[in-house]
């Protein structure tokens, strides 16, 4: 597959792409670092204090919290939505009136904005007002995801499934829909089971795509913020409190933007780690082809 | 699994997503005291005084225009600056190449929150602040590595060999890219200017912060709009549907390219 031509003016074409994310890109982080390595009291009153906010951050047990919460939330995100996905692609038609039917359908979650998100899931989940939560309360169930921790966390959850799911069904359909016919045929030619076809022909052509999903999945639920802040405000308590949210609390509500900007720096690193080893995952299955 | 099964369990996935739009659109058209009173699968007095409400209050039609320029704007900029970029990535090797394109991708993954300040402090010191093109650019720091990414995946479906044969009978690039290229990848520059338009349009906190009065997306003049008026649930609920309608729109007209973008294989 590996035939590319080696061209080094082709930096031009790459040139404009270049151009506009470091408008954006560059400056903002630089500033970020420049925050974390000093105390501001005002524009004109900053001073120096090397590394000791990344101390200071790396021992707040509040901090420490969240990116817990993070990562267990995470996890359980990529844990459901990545194979409900694959199993609801499965399921789509291959084509005929029902394809572009379902696809609208799909990605209408998709297209709701963020904090919009938070909105109709507090009315739907209301114990009070919403179909939902009196549903659950009347089946017997004590749902409040105002007062309860774990109800409030379980809310957050399903509603990102609610949210994000689509975006791997599509990706994985879209990934179903390159497989050749051939492929089934030969396969239906040697008899083989449902869950034969699926795991060494479905499976193997879907690493492309799943491997994206994962990515996209893992860093848009690092970043969550617009929905559980419009939905629980990050509580009861600091349950549904998760990495952004303290981070922009500290930063504008409380003013520290020395801690924050170090906490997010370290916060970044985490999600480059995680990212790069995952690239480097993609990059290696394309040279085996 | 029998095709039958399939299609149960799609259905009944389907209508989870549509269950919590349709309470919202129920919830819209009742009246307040029935929300708050009686339990109503659908509206037993039916009301559209909370649409009058929105649609009288003036603050809202710029909300929308506002909306759909920087979304506009997004979407031209990425796809302009993305398009011989993917070309350059999926047709040649060059120095740095690989390190190039992993950095578009970590601007995907900067937190938004500790970000905030920075973006209002450059963008107000170029003089951009509260301009429909600030949103725009600020929102390329995300669309455009994606616009690369996906485009990448259905250039490089298109086989060399056209190129090359273009080259032979004397086009030169930008000719043969515009007329015999682009065509080719039609559905594919469909697929990537969705992605850059739902992008753009879902993301609040970056345009929130970029903007104050003159080019305020939609969903902020509903969040406004809607705490002002304290715990009001049918305005809010309305609200929400009327933020839900353009993306609706969008997906609906775009629906065969999707479709089509999808059957040519990869995203």
């Amino acid at each position: 597959m590996d035939n590319k031509r080696e061209y080094q003016w082709a930096w031009l074409m790459v040139l404009p792409v270049v151009l506009v994310v470091a408008f954006s890109a560059i400056m903002p982080l630089m500033t970020v670092v420049n925050y974390s390595v000093q105390d501001i009291f005002g524009p004109n009153s900053r001073f120096f204090v090397g590394t000791e906010w990344f101390k200071e951050v790396l021992r707040d047990a509040e901090l420490h919290g969240a990116l817990i919460r993070q990562f267990i939330f995470s996890a359980s995100v990529l844990l459901i939505q990545i194979p409900l996905g694959i199993a609801l692609a499965l399921c789509m038609p291959k084509k005929g009136a029902g394809v572009s039917f379902a696809l609208v359908l799909l990605a209408l979650p998709l297209l709701v904005p963020w904090n919009v998100v938070g909105t109709i899931w507090q009315v739907f989940a209301r114990p009070d007002v919403g179909l939902a939560g009196v549903v659950i309360n009347a089946l017997g169930f004590d749902y409040n995801y105002t007062g309860d921790s774990l109800d409030a966390w379980l809310t957050v959850l399903v509603m990102d499934v609610w949210h994000w799911t689509s975006l791997v069904i599509l990706l994985c359909y879209a990934g179903l829909q390159a497989i050749p016919d051939a492929f089934y045929q030969a396969a239906r030619i040697d008899g083989a089971s449902r869950w034969a076809v699926f795991r060494y022909i479905e499976l193997p052509k879907l690493k492309g795509v799943l491997l994206i999903a994962v990515l996209l999945r893992f860093i848009f639920s690092f970043r969550i913020y617009a929905e559980p802040f419009v939905l629980t405000g990050g509580g009861p308590g600091n349950s549904t409190t998760f990495l952004s949210q303290s981070l922009t609390t500290m930063a504008v509500g409380q003013f520290d933007l020395g801690p924050a900007a170090a906490f997010s720096l370290i916060y970044f690193l985490i999600i480059l780690l995680f990212s790069y080893v995952f690239y480097l995952t993609i990059l290696n299955m394309d040279r085996e082809g | 699994m029998g095709s039958k099964r399939r299609y149960i369990f799609l259905g009944l996935w389907l209508v989870f997503l549509m269950l919590p739009i349709y309470w919202l659109v129920m919830m819209s058209l009742k009246t307040n005291q029935e929300i708050l009173s009686t339990f109503t699968l659908w509206p037993q007095n039916l009301t559209i005084d909370n649409y009058v409400k929105i649609f009288t209050d003036s603050t809202w039609y710029p909300g929308y225009l506002n909306s759909t320029l920087y979304v506009l704007m997004n979407t031209v900029i990425s796809l302009t600056v993305a398009l011989p970029a993917a070309y350059a990535f999926s047709r040649y090797h060059f120095l740095g190449d690989k390190h190039l394109f992993f950095w578009l991708l970590t601007n995907i993954m900067a937190p938004p929150a500790v970000f905030l300040l920075p973006f209002f402090e450059l963008y107000q010191s170029v003089g951009l602040y509260d301009t429909h093109i600030a949103v725009a650019l600020a929102h390329t720091l995300f669309t455009v590595p994606l616009a690369v990414w996906i485009l990448e995946g259905f250039m490089s479906g298109v086989p060399k060999e056209i190129d090359e044969t273009a080259y032979l009978d004397g086009y030169s690039w930008p000719r043969f890219f515009l007329t015999i290229f682009l065509p080719l990848i039609r559905s594919g520059v469909g697929v990537t200017a969705f992605f850059c338009f739902m992008f753009s349009w879902v993301e609040l906190l970056l345009a929130r912060t970029l903007t104050s009065t003159e080019a305020k997306p939609i969903a902020v003049t509903m969040t406004r709009t809607v705490s002002a008026s304290g715990l009001d649930w049918g305005l809010l609920a309305t609200a929400g549907v009327l933020t839900l309608v353009p993306g609706a729109l969008v997906i609906w007209f775009v629906r065969k390219h999707i479709a089509r973008g999808f059957a040519l294989g990869r995203v």
